[in-house]
């Protein structure tokens, strides 16, 4: 054959084929005839199924947190968690709530409002039994308290920093918390088989480091499974991954991610093991009473 | 003509790895396992094939972070000193400290000994057990026998007790036990709970700042006021500098004194006659943290002299206070009083016992992320104001030195972390503007790695004039490391 039609031959078949891979990437798959979430609900139903399905919960954690040199640290704790239930069914008892049409049933179980927090930490030895408790706020600062049973000292702290580390982990307070989804302005970049593309534009630049960030949100369970941080010069600089999802519950839950540091590739492993939802914990457990006499029977 | 061939071929070969990369990055990251394609039935979605969560090297790496990276380490588990069953958790320490002048009355070296802290506790739902107890090496102070009243000796027993809840709203905690409260940064007004100043001023961790109470702490819990009691049924006082290892000033000697002049201490101690009570009502009113306060009891530290013995007394205290706490602009803004009632001195006329006194305090401290991340500051002012003045002066013997009506006191705290939380950078200071004097604790703290830690540090006082609360102490300003592992 002559070389000249054999180039040609190869220069069709390659063509075609990156023809079929295009368009395998822009044609919607047969199925999606539903009408896609505005990007409103997308970032609702993210930041529900982030931090606030079940009405309490509860995990124990272990942050493996590894520096630039590959040394390790550790951290063991136990959290807690309260969600303060939607302003309708403050009143109503579950059966009461279950009589409710399904539409507002659905409006009370996915309310996301004012959260409680205790963290327990088990180690390392320096923090062993130290209990950490935030009040988290819409609007306002959250309330912390941190408290030393070795000097019986409940201590207050200032929460003016949320994007600090916590623990010395590569997580900040916000990321474990949950950052204020009206902190930012929310658009959807794209959209392909399995993620939802958002870019986040923090509305007032001062108390943050990020320029922008994005993430890929699965379509099926709106699980985050990666964030990526852009910095002034639109380079990526810090990413975070879910690497491992169980069913729990029916609660689609990220048991194991990671936040790197992509400047000098160190990085944090967040690992979740016994993790339970709608445990029946009690408002007041968030209190004062109980930084000085830990609830035992949710800490083990 | 083969040149030619061999240049289409490779750039065929490059168009389609570019639009293999580029369908890549559309793709977006891997879907890590649990949401691999497949909806699941009740157990979840299953695991892509071929990918077993439980292999070491984790899930496969999403996309960018390249081929080179080292698989996922295991959970890291920090290796445990102890076994578990045991229950057992605690430190060894090494610690040592030099006076950095010379001090006549006492020894060059102002902490030097080794520490090894053990901590028990069994915790069930409605009861507890906790037992802490320092096994300590002391050459400097040099008096190993025990004593576990005073805390000396070889063996130091810091807690032992047992917590339990009778009734849904009442906690009771029995026994030896460290007790605190009030919302001061080393500042205590209502917190009449017994402090260990030498451990202070020499060094040691701030932990050994409070001292152990014997007593018994009810707590009793409601929506509209909560409420403490601590019985102590035996005077618990300070352990104040005497002289042993700290130098004072001595109104009686006219000049500082230390191991020539001991101190000797008339403390009461007769149970159940020598008793004190501790009361605090509080309420969380949506994040304002109110109280009130009560003690009955003796002043902690000595209070008086017995003019006949030389002896230094504890005479009847009582105190009435109230504290307030708030988050304001992203900071805790904290204020509190006390009224000081010397009971066997109300008139202020009796030389040998303090007079009453009103102590106030106002605060606030707040991280400043707009300067740098784990960065704190706080700044408090404090008054001690002595009641009866005018008496007090005219009582007075005419060779002491006078104590002032007002004694004024600023304090500031400073706290900055680098190295992931791992380096802390920290200074407490506080100055007395009525007294011309001042007291700093600089410190340098790191931690090595899980269990290894250590510590510099400094105690440093001075003023202008040698009688005055922190300058009596400028001879004893020290500098000290430590070392220390925790398991």
């Amino acid at each position: 054959m002559r070389i000249r039609t054999l180039s040609t031959l190869m220069a069709i078949a390659v063509l075609t084929g990156a023809t079929g891979l295009l368009k395998a990437q822009t044609t919607k798959p047969a199925k999606e005839t539903t009408t896609r979430p505005s990007v409103d609900e997308i970032v609702e139903k993210t930041n529900y199924v982030s931090y606030y399905q079940g009405k309490t919960g509860k995990a124990d954690v272990n942050m493996t947190i590894v520096d630039a040199r590959k040394n390790k640290r550790s951290r063991e704790f136990t959290i807690i968690r309260w969600d303060e239930p939607h302003p309708k069914a403050k009143k109503l008892s579950d059966k009461e709530i279950e009589k409710l049409p399904e539409k507002e049933q659905k409006e009370i179980e996915q309310h996301t409002g004012e959260q409680k927090f205790y963290v327990f930490f088990h180690r390392p030895a320096d923090v062993d039994n130290w209990a950490f408790l935030v009040w988290k706020h819409m609007g306002k600062d959250d309330d912390r308290w941190l408290y030393m049973p070795q000097l019986d000292n409940l201590k207050r702290i200032s929460a003016a920093d949320k994007r600090t580390s916590f623990v010395g982990s590569h997580f900040l307070y916000e990321d474990v918390s949950g950052r204020n989804i009206d902190l930012d302005k929310h658009e959807l970049v794209d959209e392909t088989k399995d993620y939802y593309i958002l870019k986040n534009t923090p509305k007032n630049k001062k108390y943050v480091d990020f320029a922008y960030y994005k993430m890929w949100i699965h379509k099926d369970s709106f699980v985050v499974v990666q964030t990526s941080y852009y910095d002034d010069q639109g380079k990526e600089y810090r990413r975070y991954n879910a690497l491992g999802v169980k069913n729990i519950q029916g609660h689609p839950t990220v048991v194991k991610s990671r936040m790197t540091d992509l400047r000098d590739k160190s990085y944090t492993v967040m690992q979740y093991s016994d993790v339970k939802y709608d445990v029946p914990l009690k408002e007041e457990i968030f209190s004062e009473r109980y930084l000085r006499r830990p609830p035992m029977q949710y800490l083990k | 003509m083969m040149n030619k061939l061999r240049t289409t071929i490779c750039l065929n070969v490059v168009i389609v790895s570019m639009l293999t990369a580029i369908s890549h990055a559309q793709q977006g990251p891997a879907l890590p396992p649990g949401l691999g394609g497949d909806d699941g039935g009740t157990d979840g979605p299953t695991l892509p094939a071929g990918l077993n969560g439980d292999e070491p090297g984790g899930p496969s790496l999403p996309e960018g972070l390249g081929d080179d990276e080292e698989p996922l380490p295991e959970r890291e588990e920090d290796e445990k000193v102890l076994p578990d069953w045991l229950d057992l958790t605690g430190f060894w320490e090494v610690r040592g400290g030099v006076r950095t002048q010379a001090d006549r009355h006492q020894k060059d070296a102002s902490v030097g000994e080794t520490r090894l802290q053990l901590k028990w506790m069994k915790a069930w739902k409605k009861m507890s057990f906790r037992v802490t107890g320092d096994f300590l090496y002391d050459p400097v102070l040099d008096h190993h026998s025990v004593d576990l009243q005073s805390g000396q000796g070889w063996f130091n027993l810091r807690e032992a007790n047992v917590s339990f809840t009778p009734l849904d709203w009442l906690d009771i905690r029995l026994g030896r036990q460290i007790l605190t409260w009030g919302t001061g940064d080393l500042i205590f007004i209502n917190d009449l709970f017994p402090k260990d100043w030498i451990s202070f001023f020499i060094g040691r961790d701030v932990e050994y700042l409070k001292a152990p109470s014997d007593a018994i702490k009810l707590s009793a819990f409601s929506d509209f006021a909560n409420v403490d009691v601590v019985y102590v049924p035996q005077f618990d006082g300070d352990r104040y500098v005497r002289g042993r290892r700290i130098s004072y000033w001595s109104n009686t000697l006219g000049r500082r004194a230390g191991r020539d002049a001991v101190i000797d201490g008339d403390e009461p101690n007769e149970p159940f006659r020598d008793d004190e009570f501790h009361l605090r009502i509080f309420r969380n009113l949506e994040g304002l943290e109110l109280a009130a306060y009560g003690y009955w009891g003796y002043w902690k530290s000595p209070g008086g002299l017995n003019p006949v013995t030389g002896e230094a007394t504890f005479p009847r205290l009582n105190v009435y206070g109230a504290s307030a706490r708030k988050q304001i602009h992203g900071g805790i803004g904290n204020v509190e009083f006390g009224y000081y009632d010397s009971k066997h001195d109300r008139s202020g006329e009796d030389p040998f016992i303090n007079n009453d006194q009103i102590r106030f305090l106002v605060g606030y401290e707040r991280d400043l992320p707009e300067v740098a991340h784990d960065l704190r500051i706080g700044m408090q002012y404090y008054l001690e104001w002595m009641q009866d003045y005018e008496q007090y002066k005219d009582a007075l013997p005419t060779t002491a030195k006078s104590a002032d009506e007002f004694r004024h006191v600023l304090t500031f705290r400073i706290s900055k972390q680098y190295l992931s939380q791992n380096l802390t950078l920290s200074m407490f200071a506080f100055y007395s503007p009525s007294d011309s004097d001042a007291y700093l604790r600089p410190k340098v703290s790191y931690k090595i790695d899980d269990h290894w830690s250590v510590e510099f540090g400094g105690n440093v006082f001075f003023g202008a004039h040698p009688h005055t609360f922190f300058t009596q102490f400028a001879r004893n300003s020290n500098v000290y490391a430590a070392l220390r592992y925790g398991f």
